[in-house]
């Protein structure tokens, strides 16, 4: 006989309670707490602040705990708080150039201004699982050594940009549209298409940024440029008038340095591509510039042929919490659409069996 | 900061939007109402509920949504779908209004896949739940060209669809989300309600508000407005029927869901409208 075939509260209810206890695993093994999801996991609290566009350790360990890891149900979590925020105020740009910087390489001179500094990478390291990781047994750090008084390192573009072979920043002072607030409309200038990029997905964006590498698009780049370090936001309030510091956030940016034969209308130069991201979140701000300059192709004249030049292909798509959410929804019930469709492919079929009755009515 | 999970709804503003942003989205219903069939891109906000699970529809009804309405949430035509129930209990606790099962009580009922057997009110708002606003997506994949196209109600390419289909199989082959004209006008997605449905908005008395969360785009069919699916004088615009009736009211005129019963190939069809197949089954019980 029919039974409630469709779900219900407690149904719901009961989900939620099994979903509670699997977050919390074996009850035998410590909780853990925000503090260690912060220090212990601080890459992918980075990830989850960029793409979830808040810049807040707690609430992104808070999200990443409550999502059991799964990064992008985390930034979907922090977005979905973010709604709820009020807009106090617009900063001022941030000064990268004046980075209190972590980490500073460029792929472009073997040495300049400021150096090198590798900073807490990966690179180099040799791939094989430490072992005495899972000891839990880690000794205290070695003492290190006093870091050497930082020297201002001026951004290589500008280095570049004293004999006018890269094409200059925009420098007219536009205002930047908002996404969060107005619907993206096309074409997309570009600050637009930075704030799309700069919340996109870090895996989407890597292999759109893959693919201009292995020809779809290709851009001919050099990593000119990657910086990770702290900087200062100022706001202006309008009853003082002038800039005071709010706070301090970590950035990771990257300026890539691409080839250009000229056009018509620009003389062969360097042309750039402009990542960046919350914390320290390498992969994404790479590839984020390789993006941007593979969107730049209409605006350079250069015939838009690949995904990654299409604006509403690469904009569309970006976004994980819409794609995760768009893609999952198939979960959902559809059963009148399908049966809507059982019914004209019974009736289709009927017709394809016997074709003259189907003349005949 | 509260625990996740059991955070009180007095956190959040009424129906957790704030004011700024529900005048936002009024405003864009307003110009959808004034241009009726008409896209009006809005700037959607990230909701905790994932996109493509009615955050354009939430986001309508969060904006519209008073104190003295009462809201019915449906999917699939029935209030106790996961999905239903998962929004129901969204409004329910971040605005405390009533809600009911019952068509006839609600003033705004919100979505997905139908609109109820029960003929609705000038005094009833209806909320579709809209995954692809746009109708000509499936022949031109770009905002911008469609765009073009509605402004210069270049439609032709879609009867040029309807008429190939006709031409290879005899029929319409789109079962679901099929499209409209509005007002005359412009073309519209109804949203993917079975073309059952469709008759259903033509000179509707209820407003009629699409909310499409994820491509930001809020559309409305107002009262009393003709509402016409694409045909051809021979061919005219039909609705599916089945051989069946509803195995527990009776009903032979209502949408039905199909329910295997075993994997012996038997099945029985029930409405899929469960306030509409109780409703009959309390009159036959009370004659």
């Amino acid at each position: 006989m029919y039974v409630a075939v469709k779900g219900g509260e407690k149904a719901i209810e009961a989900a939620h309670r099994l979903l509670a206890e699997a977050r919390r695993g074996d009850p035998a093994v410590p909780e853990l707490s925000l503090a260690q999801i912060d220090e212990q996991l601080a890459l992918a609290v980075d990830r989850v602040m960029t793409e979830g566009s808040v810049y807040d350790r707690e609430l992104a360990a808070l999200a990443i705990k409550q999502a059991r890891g799964d990064l992008v149900e985390a930034i979907f979590l922090l977005r979905a708080y973010r709604t709820t925020l009020p807009r106090l105020a617009v900063s001022e740009p941030i000064e990268t150039e004046r980075a209190n910087l972590k980490r500073r390489i460029s792929a472009t001179f073997k040495d300049l201004p400021g150096g090198q500094v590798l900073g807490p990478t990966f690179d180099y390291t040799h791939r094989l699982l430490d072992f005495a990781l899972a000891a839990e047994a880690e000794g205290a750090a070695p003492p290190r050594a006093t870091p050497a008084e930082p020297e201002p390192a001026p951004r290589v573009s500008a280095l570049l940009g004293v004999e006018g072979l890269i094409e200059p920043n925009p420098t007219e002072v536009v205002d930047p549209g908002d996404l969060t607030r107005d619907p993206l409309t096309f074409p997309a200038d570009r600050a637009l298409r930075l704030q799309n990029l700069a919340r996109g997905d870090e895996g989407y964006l890597l292999a759109l940024g893959y693919s201009t590498q292995r020809g779809y698009g290709r851009n001919h780049p050099f990593a000119g440029e990657i910086r990770v370090g702290t900087v200062e936001i100022e706001v202006v309030p309008p009853e003082l008038g002038f800039p005071i510091v709010i706070g301090e956030i970590t950035v990771t940016e990257c300026e890539m340095v691409n080839q250009f034969k000229g056009s018509a209308v620009a003389p062969p130069q360097f042309t750039r591509g402009y990542g960046l991201a919350f914390g320290e979140a390498e992969r994404k701000a790479m590839a984020m510039a390789l993006v941007d300059r593979a969107l730049r192709a209409d605006e350079l004249g250069e015939e838009v042929t690949a995904p990654a030049q299409d604006q509403e292909f690469v904009l569309y798509h970006s976004d994980n919490v819409e794609a995760s959410g768009f893609t999952q929804h198939l979960k959902l019930p559809h059963y009148v659409d399908f049966q809507a469709e059982l019914n004209l492919i019974r009736r289709m079929r009927a017709a394809w069996d016997r074709p003259e009755a189907e003349a005949a009515e | 900061m509260s625990e996740p999970g059991t955070q009180e709804a007095g956190d959040y503003n009424f129906a957790y939007l704030d004011e700024q942003t529900k005048r936002m989205i009024r405003r864009a219903i307003l110009k959808a109402v004034a241009i009726s069939g008409y896209q009006v891109p809005f700037a959607s906000r990230e909701m905790p509920l994932p996109y493509g699970w009615g955050t354009g529809g939430i986001q309508v009804t969060a904006s519209i949504i008073g104190q003295d309405d009462t809201l019915k949430v449906i999917d699939q035509g029935a209030d106790d779908t996961t999905n239903a129930v998962s929004i129901r209990r969204f409004f329910a606790r971040t605005t405390g209004v009533a809600t009911t099962e019952n068509t006839v009580a609600a003033s705004i009922i919100q979505t997905r896949h139908r609109i109820p057997e029960t003929p609705l009110r000038d005094d009833q708002i209806i909320v579709y739940q809209v995954p692809i606003p746009e109708p000509l997506r499936w022949l031109e994949p770009r905002e911008a060209e469609t765009r073009k196209m509605h402004a210069l109600s270049d439609y032709g390419p879609m009867y040029t669809r309807l008429y190939e289909d006709i031409a290879q199989y005899g029929r319409v082959t789109t079962a679901y989300d099929y499209p409209v004209l509005v007002n005359g006008r412009y073309l519209m997605r109804p949203s993917p309600i079975p073309k059952f449905d469709n008759p259903k908005m033509d000179m509707n008395p209820a407003l009629q508000l699409f909310g499409a969360g994820r491509e930001k785009r809020i559309y409305a069919v107002p009262p009393y407005t003709s509402v016409k699916s694409l045909d051809f004088v021979d061919h005219p615009f039909a609705i599916e029927r089945w051989d069946q009736s509803c195995a527990i009211c009776g009903a032979g005129d209502s949408f039905l869901d199909e329910v295997i019963t075993d994997d012996q190939g038997g099945r029985m069809f029930v409405c899929s409208d469960t306030d509409f197949c109780r409703g009959r089954l309390a009159v036959k019980a009370a004659e």
